[in-house]
């Protein structure tokens, strides 16, 4: 369960995020889409705890993410933009890092660990640098990092940008997989990947929701039914304010 | 404990996951003979006793110790991985603790390994080994006030060597601040408390008092409370960093 309540973030005179509202709710998948700047990745990185919001709350799991952050956090999976990691380290190292922060036993840390890289397929890599890796491993690397735990609440920003069509369609299966037990929020430029994984999907503009619905429903509002002329119409400058 | 320990293992490992360790230990140790045989004319003194190899500590400390922290929090900036590091359930304090932890035990490992330094004082004379023992301390002691100066500097930057060049400005101050270039640029017009607070807080005094086998409490105290404030000061760098 993920609670948005008026989140508010500017910085200087641009405000990134404008009031978002939002709840998301065990099963779900929402897709979170909105063109480059539009608060996507400032809303992620408030709701995880990086940044403080200046205005209103998020709460993960009924725990609020400024004033009870650890216990928040601690049901959180998290893939940062770019799926940052430490390039010195191998996979393996990496992950035991991890799992060695969240506080897990020796005996299922190495389970966990297992089970994140058969499910992100890493078997291969596992003993390379991080530095040395394809941009897809390295995706794949940060993924498997954010599931190891099996949090509640995962939280992906672009999960599967840079990956080839394949790995792209395992990442999706993946997603699949894990979304009857948990809240995932995944944001991505792909409309087709909304299309393919969601169950829901809002659009943002401005730091605003201006679209909120299941992806058919709102295809279904788009001039030709399509995903992708309803986020061209909501998103291009001139007709986002009558939109929403 | 268990979240100052993950981070403490993690950064000790990163130091030897790349040349860095044998770099560093190789000039720390070269520097340490070449100011104590050369510099220093050890064996001119026809004394066995360690005063001259202490006393070159303050100066190497103030390059070769901002060398060791300028990485610990511009590196993660640089790379994107403080947003991985912040976003896991650790509180602040724990990382930043870990990462001094990290730093200054590596340290340790550098001064440990001068012993032939004093094996050499032991063959040639009956060294005072409470006095050597007392400067090893206060040497470590005193190294552990640069790093956590480095560090914090570290965590204010997102460029490793604006935190080195930084880091060795704010040193050398601690460092000269009872030395006769800042105390006779005082005096004239200064009045004598103020010159009296100025002087208190060199390196230089509190060092040499330990080294002169003068094992006074207070000046362990004024290092390790030194380095408190800087920890304490790294961690609101970071706390505030999450404003945006």
């Amino acid at each position: 369960m993920l609670e948005i309540d008026n989140l508010t973030k500017r910085f200087d005179a641009v405000t990134a995020v404008a009031g978002l509202c939002l709840t998301v709710r065990p099963g779900e998948v929402l897709g979170f889409l909105g063109p480059n700047g539009a608060g996507k990745t400032t809303t992620m990185k408030m709701v995880t705890g990086f940044l403080v919001p200046d205005g209103g709350a998020a709460r993960i799991c009924g725990h609020d993410i400024v004033t009870d952050t650890l216990a928040a956090q601690k049901t959180l999976g998290y893939l940062p933009e770019g799926a940052p990691a430490y390039g010195e380290m191998t996979p393996r190292e990496f992950l035991g890092f991890i799992a060695d922060v969240r506080g897990l036993s020796a005996v299922a840390a190495s389970a966990a660990c297992e089970l994140a890289v058969a499910r992100t397929s890493l078997e291969s890599v596992f003993d390379r640098p991080i530095e040395t890796l394809s941009k897809g491993f390295r995706r794949r690397v940060g993924l498997a990092q954010a599931i190891l735990h099996d949090p509640e609440v995962l939280i992906l920003d672009e999960p599967t940008d840079g990956l080839d069509p394949n790995q792209k369609h395992a990442v999706r299966d993946l997603i699949r997989l894990l979304s009857p037990a948990k809240t995932i929020v995944i944001s991505t430029h792909l409309l087709e990947e909304v299309e393919a994984i969601c169950s829901r999907a809002i659009i943002i503009d401005k730091g605003r929701i201006v679209a909120d619905g299941t992806p058919a429903e709102l295809a279904a509002r788009g001039p030709n039914g399509k995903l992708d002329d309803l986020f061209r119409g909501l998103t291009s400058s001139d007709v986002s304010g009558a939109a929403a | 404990m268990n979240a100052v320990s993950a981070v403490f293992r993690r950064e000790f490992a990163a130091y030897f996951a790349t040349p860095i360790a044998f770099v560093f230990l190789v000039i720390f140790l070269v520097a340490m003979g070449v100011f104590t045989f050369y510099v220093g004319h050890y064996f001119d003194m026809g004394v066995a006793d360690l005063t001259v190899f202490f006393s070159y500590h303050p100066w190497l400390y103030l390059f070769l110790m901002p060398a060791l922290a300028m990485r610990l929090w511009a590196e993660e900036k640089r790379s994107g991985s403080i947003e991985l590091l912040l976003t896991l359930p650790l509180p602040v304090w724990a990382t930043v603790l870990g990462k001094f932890l990290a730093a200054w035990a590596f340290a340790g490992l550098a001064l440990f390994l001068t012993f032939p330094v004093w094996l050499t004082t032991l063959y040639l004379g009956a060294p005072d080994n409470g006095v050597i023992l007392a400067s090893y301390i206060g040497s470590l002691l005193m190294a552990g006030t640069y790093l956590a100066i480095g560090a914090a500097v570290s965590a204010a930057t997102t460029n490793q060597v604006i935190a080195f060049v930084a880091a060795v400005a704010v040193c050398f101050l601690f460092t000269a601040a009872g030395a006769p270039i800042v105390m006779e640029s005082l005096s004239g017009w200064a009045p004598a408390p103020l010159v009296e607070a100025v002087a208190s807080f060199s390196f230089l005094t509190h060092f040499s008092a330990i080294t002169e086998g003068v094992i006074d409490l207070r000046d362990a105290i004024f290092f390790l409370s030194l380095t408190s404030l800087f920890l304490f000061a790294n961690m609101l760098i970071v706390e505030s960093g999450k404003g945006g």
